[in-house]
């Protein structure tokens, strides 16, 4: 009844003023490349004539659990056991390490393909926060099924329920694997995931000690994987059955107890609700407007939708301020170039090399943390290598220019490092992608193509008379194409 | 148990009065003067890095992971290296090679990110502080308007100890770098924070493109893979002619939670070989003696193994300080495996502010106090 009554409060609190005008072509374009990877013109003047709550509404009105692209073939095959691994010749262990790279590339091309064609993009982008939240490297678990397999998790809980996902996560085998809980036992608790999911999975730095982290580990103990199968697998032989003291609380926790311990603390909600709305309003959350959401999330026992919907009508999302204030991520740029001048390549390969050089590998974050996002996106290299590859894409398709972007290429050298190689791979696959500016510019009158395509003003004055391709490559050379 | 007390902090020089930027004044005649700084990323394994063979603590410590004292490259009695460092050890011999330990700071903090973010910003354990170290020591003593850069960051995401700088730049390659350069165009005011920060770093890349040259080419032979393109992008940066008072490299990997042994001399090797290759590299330009060479990494590991055969999160480290003008030899104190404090973690005996105060003040002759926020001691690992 409390949690009823609490959805209801929080629906309530945002029948704020401007809820009934309709939030225009701008509006539009602001909440779909906030909540989706780009948008073409004919979605913003969809969106553009509904109110705050009706488009709002509409986008939270079906968010799919499952990806609507078939997954590659090899996500049936069980994975290989690492004790099977430990076994190979060197020969073979090379040619499998090579396989795992492969598939680990088809997967990524798998995932960005259903960024740009789900009917759900803010699905896609949910899965992608939970990724980087629950942040899990394919380097080190060296295993696409099981990265496959928690991208099903994920999607499946990314507008569905916090808790469920992290009593999930917690027992999910990549995780299991990446965090070193596997092979954690009474004799001797691996400390790795008793310290982070307290870190970064819930209450945040400050809200714990040493201490705790020690117990907890005490608590995730026997939590491992069947070593055929690599599933979740419980060994009670090796779970430490005695009685903890994690953030004041006793008793004979398991690791089921913990999280919910963890769930319990007002921190929790406080920290997903500040990096959310890092994610999807500003770089600088207003405290009392997180502390609100998180009070009214947790009595909402962490259903993900509502804390959306009420976070996404707010005043703050829509405010002048918001607009055009966060950087976009590789992700976004690739993806959301593509949607935007709706460019369909037959692979996708070349985009993901792409975000993956510019700093965003899905599936490989840098580290437990996730990728820091924000102003971090941009430093010198990583710039001009944004400005390079739009200057590649829309660069057109005159003789001249092909001849230029054929010299750029490097032939292969004997013994190149991997990122030399790939960044061919990705200079190549990219002369494929094609925009094609007489369709595109159809459907949009002149006016509507820098309102489209700049989340605010261009910052360099456009030179008098540019139009055509010419004024798309302005524009998204332009830093403010950097922002959205 | 006969155990070593390297307590040469005691002769730390105090400083007399304030030093302006000496090195940084003068830099005709070849005396500018580089810093490279190398980051082990994830919390580099100090204990078998340098390792106290002789102690028995040690071995009881850690039965799977210990070094055997046969295979130690020996430094002394005591002390020796993991053996994939092996190509550190004429630098040893040559004494061109100070290794710091005890390296730390009180009440440390044991996660990642925290913890990096302190030794980057150089504040206390409970400080938070938004720019980095080198970023204010340059902000009050900035290098010559004629260098190309005060830092370059090679082959990073983040700008680390030169987080809100004016004149820090990334690159993976100068080649590539300077390639790209003529898309940065020079644009005015920001209109927030974000778009702010997009056009500083664009002027950052004009400023730094006209005065970089990536031409010089090496006879030295540099290592195969991530990290040996790092050091060659490094030597290349060395050898241009408009100075760069600091360059940043980046080894990753040091996390080794489980089957630590395998990994840890992997990434010894790379290092070894890497610095190893630099050294000579800056030898054929004559740079050897105007460069010192300093690691650091957010924390050590702890003394004792964990059931995974591998290492959790520790503390005080030791670090490794080499060039043509370093003192060679131990720096610092020895750890003291028979006092571990409740947490199962070593006592620091250097602050790591200390570590660069020695760096601002006895490398570039600049006061340290302002950017570090308080007077630390420094070090005698230089003979500048």
């Amino acid at each position: 009844m409390r949690a009823v009554l609490a959805l209801l409060l929080l629906f309530l609190s945002l029948a704020g003023n401007a809820q009934g005008q309709a939030i225009g072509y701008d509006g539009a374009r602001h909440l779909l490349n906030r909540t989706g990877f780009g948008a073409t013109e004919a979605e913003v003047r969809d969106y553009a004539k509904l109110s705050r709550l009706q488009a709002v509404d509409r986008l939270l009105a079906d968010t799919p659990r499952v990806a609507a692209g078939k997954p590659p073939a090899f996500v049936d095959e069980p994975p290989m056991p690492f004790y099977k691994y430990r076994q190979l010749d060197d020969e073979a262990k090379k040619a499998e390490l090579r396989r795992v790279v492969e598939r680990g590339l088809i997967l990524r091309e798998w995932w960005f393909r259903e960024m740009l064609t789900s009917a759900s993009p803010l699905t896609e982008r949910m899965t992608l926060f939970w990724h980087n939240h629950f942040a899990t490297s394919q380097q080190k678990v060296r295993s696409p099924q099981l990265m496959y397999r928690q991208n099903v998790l994920l999607r499946r809980e990314a507008l569905g329920n916090f808790g469920t996902l992290l009593h999930a996560v917690a027992r999910d085998p990549a995780m299991l694997i990446y965090l070193d809980n596997a092979g954690s036992r009474r004799q001797a608790p691996n400390e790795n995931f008793a310290r982070e999911v307290m870190e970064l999975f819930t209450v945040g730095e400050g809200h714990y000690g040493e201490k705790d982290i020690k117990e907890a580990a005490r608590a995730f103990t026997g939590w491992s994987l069947d070593r055929d199968s690599l599933e979740f697998t419980n060994r009670a032989l090796w779970h430490d059955g005695g009685v903890k003291t994690v953030l004041g609380k006793q008793g004979r926790f398991d690791g089921d107890d913990v999280l919910d311990i963890l769930l319990a603390r007002p921190e929790t909600g406080t920290f997903i609700v500040g990096k959310l709305w890092k994610e999807f309003v500003s770089p600088t959350p207003d405290p009392r407007e997180v502390e609100r959401l998180a009070a009214a999330w947790r009595e909402a026992r962490y259903e993900v939708k509502p804390l959306m919907r009420a976070m996404l009508v707010s005043d703050a999302f829509w405010s002048a301020e918001a607009r055009g204030a966060i950087v976009k991520s590789p992700v976004d740029l690739v993806v959301g170039t593509m949607k935007t001048f709706e460019i369909r390549p037959a692979t996708l390969r070349p985009a993901v090399l792409a975000a993956a050089l510019l700093g965003q590998n899905p599936m490989s974050p840098p580290n437990v943390k996730g990728w820091p996002g924000g102003e971090a996106w941009i430093n010198s290299a990583t710039l001009l290598g944004r400005k390079q590859l739009l200057e590649r894409l829309f660069r057109g398709s005159d003789a001249m220019a092909m001849t230029m972007v054929a010299a750029e290429v490097p032939a292969p050298m004997e013994g190149q490092n991997p990122e030399a190689r790939f960044r061919r791979l990705m200079e190549r696959g990219m002369r494929t992608y094609a925009f094609d500016w007489e369709r595109w510019s159809k459907t949009l009158p002149p006016a509507n193509v820098e309102r489209l395509v700049l989340a605010m003003p261009a910052v360099n004055p456009m030179p008098e008379g540019t139009e055509g391709v010419e004024l798309v490559r302005h524009l998204t050379a332009d830093p403010a194409y950097q922002l959205k | 148990m006969k155990r070593r007390d390297f307590l040469r902090l005691a002769a730390a020089v105090p400083l007399a009065g304030s030093l302006g930027g000496v090195a940084f004044a003068a830099p005709a005649g070849g005396s500018r003067r580089l810093l490279i700084l190398v980051e082990l990323k994830g919390g580099n394994d100090g204990l078998n890095t340098v390792i106290p063979y002789a102690d028995p603590q040690y071995a009881r410590l850690r039965p799977r992971i210990a070094i055997d004292r046969d295979r130690v490259l020996k430094l002394d009695d005591q002390l020796g290296l993991h053996p994939s460092l092996e190509k550190l050890m004429p630098l040893w011999s040559a004494r061109e090679l100070a290794i710091v330990q005890g390296v730390g700071y009180p009440d440390p903090n044991l996660s990642h990110f925290r913890s990096i973010e302190i030794w980057d910003t150089a504040s206390k354990s409970e400080e938070y502080l938004e720019d980095g170290w080198l970023a204010r020591a340059f902000a009050a003593s900035p290098s010559p308007a004629a260098y190309a850069a005060d830092g370059v960051v090679v082959g990073a995401a983040d700008m680390g100890p030169l987080q809100g700088g004016t004149r820090a730049i990334a690159l993976t390659s100068p080649e590539q770098f300077l390639r790209n350069a003529r898309l940065a165009r020079d644009a005015g005011v920001a209109r927030n924070p974000a778009l702010a920060h997009i056009l500083r770093v664009e002027r950052e890349i004009i400023a730094s493109a006209e005065k970089l040259n990536a031409g010089h080419v090496f006879q030295t032979d540099f290592p195969q893979g991530a990290f040996g393109n790092a050091v060659k992008t490094a030597a290349q940066l060395a050898a241009n002619p408009a100075g760069i008072a600091v360059i940043r490299v980046t080894l990753g990997g040091f996390d080794t939670h489980a089957n630590q042994q395998g990994v840890h001399a992997n990434l010894l090797r790379q290092l070894g070989e890497g610095l190893a290759a630099l050294r000579e590299a800056l030898i054929e330009i004559d740079r050897w003696k105007t460069t010192t060479i300093a690691t650091y990494s957010e924390f050590g590991r702890r003394p004792k193994e964990n059931q995974s055969g591998g290492t959790d999160h520790g503390t005080a480290n030791v670090h490794l300080v080499m060039g043509g003008a370093v003192k060679g030899g131990l720096h610092g104190a020895a750890p003291n495996l028979e006092r571990i404090d409740g947490n199962g973690n070593l006592a620091h005996a250097v602050d790591f502010r200390g570590y660069y105060a020695t760096l601002l003040e006895r490398w570039w002759g600049i006061d340290s106090r302002g950017p570090l926020k308080g007077r630390f001691a420094t070090l005698d690992v230089l003979n500048a």
